[in-house]
């Protein structure tokens, strides 16, 4: 092969930056997926209910933390995968990188919403109160309120090519949030406790209550990657259809 | 089990969220399935549906 016929040749990232590729591949996974995402649920939900001791200090509050630390843990993993899909839109104009930014939005503000839920149902017989003005639980809300700007600028424009390139810088400038969550248990003095999974010397819990957790984590996770391989084909099928709306409408009209 | 109530609508409101999301991105790919159907039952192609894998 010559090197211009190699440079010529789409690499494995070319290839899987068709949609209708991906429209290909992922229409067999999303079954199996869903079916795994269900047996790890109830795995997970047995392990919590049946197979995990009373915490020494949460006594049986531990059993939210199976439900709220996912979500948590979802909330920021969501929006870094939009960060990285704001980066493909803008430096290598992947045509699935706004389409996963867009396709994502919806469900990180659910997980998001889902942790602050479940996180105030935590706090009120563990703390005392609902909602407390510190350093995590403020930064996730703001959190939120991206989350919920990004979707209402999506549905702003009509251009949805203009649009993905605002919520790419939009993203990207919101990405600044994700490292004072992360951080905001160690840079201030908060009511929320530090970190005890994702540490440097690694997950300070003790493996009864670590294995239910990491179990829920493995769950969630399933969760959003199919639902995110759900609204990508979606949203692909979606700008499919207007396409063919707009063809037809010219037809018509000339 | 120590507070019961707080752990149960914990779980059931997740349980809701999570049916609520889920059942709205299904209904949402079931929408636009339709329409496209709709749009190909009117004789409607891609112009470029010939070079589409």
């Amino acid at each position: 092969m010559t090197a211009a016929a190699a440079a010529r040749k789409p690499n494995w990232f070319s290839r899987l930056a068709h949609p209708g590729r991906f429209l290909a591949w992922s229409r067999p996974v999303v079954a199996p997926l869903a079916a795994l995402t269900a047996i790890v649920f109830a795995v997970g939900l047995w392990f919590a209910f049946f197979n995990s001791p009373e915490d020494y200090q949460m006594g049986d509050m531990v059993r939210v933390m199976y439900i709220h630390v996912p979500n948590a843990w979802l909330s920021q993993f969501v929006y870094a995968t939009m960060t990285a899909a704001a980066l493909g839109t803008l430096v290598w104009r992947h045509p699935l990188a706004d389409v996963a930014g867009k396709a994502a939005a919806p469900l990180g503000a659910a997980f998001t919403a889902l942790a602050l839920y479940t996180g105030a149902l935590w706090g009120r017989p563990t703390w005392g109160t609902f909602w407390e003005w510190d350093g995590r639980m403020t930064s996730t809300l703001v959190l939120l309120l991206i989350y919920l700007g990004i979707i209402a600028l999506w549905r702003a424009f009509d251009d949805q090519l203009r649009a993905g390139r605002i919520v790419a810088i939009v993203t990207l400038v919101g990405a600044l949030n994700i490292p004072v969550i992360k951080f905001s248990v160690d840079w201030w003095n908060t009511l929320h406790q530090p970190a005890s999974v994702f540490t440097a010397e690694g997950p300070k819990l003790a493996p009864s209550i670590l294995t239910p957790l990491m179990v829920m984590m493995a769950a969630f996770t399933l969760l959003f990657a199919t639902l995110q391989i759900v609204s990508m084909r979606t949203e692909i099928l979606r700008r499919r259809a207007e396409t063919m709306a707009r063809q037809a409408a010219a037809g018509e009209g000339g | 089990m120590d507070h019961a109530v707080y752990i149960a609508w914990a779980y059931a409101g997740a349980a809701v969220f999570i049916a609520g999301l889920s059942g709205w991105v299904v209904w949402q790919a079931r929408r636009v399935a339709g329409r496209l159907k709709a749009l190909e039952d009117r004789g409607v192609r891609r112009r470029s549906a010939g070079s589409a894998p």
